[in-house]
């Protein structure tokens, strides 16, 4: 999933206090699991965030609050257009996807992001997550016995480990286990040690971000005669 | 008096608000200027509570709950606990002192500790003055007064 974290509340009241009634927008899908911007989230910052504007001066400033579904989806921002010409901003705690979403979709409205979108990622315990993929468009994880070195290797080194491995962590702080370890040993309980004996070849990076914005198109689902346009 | 503080205290059911009332029992003296808000357990806390309280203009917020180890519930006062200290956290972002919130433990025998806790929280309180979101005592009470309303429908509603 994808993995967010708030931004503070000086920085979001900022952000809005030149307008006079604001929308906060939380989205029920990614950002609700890594508990920042679902509807609990929403009020704890909807409330944090008419406090901040109360003691800036900017008492009235409107906040309101609302979770969608899914801010993403053109579909699921249906349930939340009707309300939507009551103000003159928004602030979205979906990820940057779900804040650009919104921004296409109302045109007119001010969009401002209360979240920092951080990774692709997954929750290694209770209240942790971490990154697992850098969405870098050309999956290697075959090689590497279904670890990414490009995320779990500080120095996305294909062909590791570096010197700086040491008792199973990484040189670049103590508490981050070494990817190259993680490889490895999983490769030696896969039985597959062997595959270490061939030198990666330097990664791909033209399907990562290179020449804009990437798209991924399925023919045969989009509407005949439109095209990917549709 | 018009300066008193005022305070929301969010019981337990099964500590402090037993406490509160053995208070009352032993006929002990604490400041009248708390309102006891009855939770079934401070598990039930949420964040957004504590800061719907300070942002309807309360002065000061307690949350008590029972003695760590003695949940009637396990963990919930544990889970209390974190979830203060987030609030508190949230306070000091917006620019209001977190002193203004406190979680205490305490059994449902402390009656004196009780009536202690709200003396003490009293004392802190008139030291720092009144919240800056305040604005009229009377819709700070009419304000508590419906947060106390709504849990105790939705307490009678669980208890259905």
């Amino acid at each position: 999933m994808i993995v967010a974290d708030r931004k503070s509340v000086g920085e979001i009241r900022d952000m809005v206090q030149e307008h006079r009634r604001v929308l906060l927008v939380g989205c029920g899908t990614c950002v609700t699991v890594c508990l920042a911007g679902g509807e609990r989230e929403v009020g704890i910052l909807g409330s944090a965030l008419r406090m901040a504007l109360k003691l800036a001066r900017r008492g009235n400033v409107t906040v309101d609050e609302c979770t969608i579904e899914r801010q993403c989806e053109d579909a699921f921002i249906d349930a939340l257009a009707p309300r939507v010409g009551e103000y003159d901003a928004i602030c979205s705690l979906g990820c940057g996807a779900g804040v650009q979403a919104l921004a296409e979709r109302f045109p007119k409205k001010a969009v401002y992001p209360g979240l920092n979108t951080q990774f692709i990622g997954i929750l290694e315990s209770q209240g942790v997550w971490t990154e697992k993929c850098a969405g870098c468009g050309n999956c290697r994880l075959g090689e590497f016995s279904g670890i990414c070195p490009l995320t779990r290797c500080a120095k996305r080194l294909l062909n590791g480990p570096c010197g700086g491995s040491q008792d199973g962590k990484c040189e670049v702080n103590a508490d981050l286990p070494c990817g190259w370890q993680m490889i490895y040993d999983r490769a030696r309980e896969l039985g597959n040690l062997d595959t270490l004996y061939h030198i990666a070849a330097p990664h791909d990076w033209s399907t990562s971000h290179d020449g804009g914005p990437r798209k991924v198109v399925r023919e045969d689902q989009c509407i005949a005669g439109l095209g990917p346009r549709a | 008096m018009n300066n008193d503080p005022i305070i929301l205290a969010f019981c337990c059911h099964y500590c402090a608000y037993a406490a509160a009332d053995l208070a009352g029992s032993m006929r002990l003296q604490y400041p009248s200027n708390v309102r006891v808000l009855r939770l079934p357990c401070t598990g039930k806390l949420e964040v957004n509570y504590l800061l719907a309280a300070f942002e309807r203009g309360v002065d000061g917020v307690i949350v008590a709950g029972c003695l760590e180890g003695g949940c009637h519930f396990l963990e919930g006062n544990l889970r209390a606990r974190r979830r203060t200290e987030r609030a508190r956290e949230l306070l000091a972002e917006i620019g209001i002192e977190p002193e203004r919130l406190e979680m205490f433990n305490l059994s449902s025998a402390e009656g004196s500790r009780f009536a202690e806790i709200v003396t003490l929280m009293s004392e802190r309180l008139q030291r720092l003055g009144p919240s800056p979101l305040r604005k009229g005592r009377e819709s700070v009470h009419e304000a508590v007064e419906q947060m106390s309303a709504e849990a105790e429908a939705a307490l009678a509603g669980d208890e259905r």
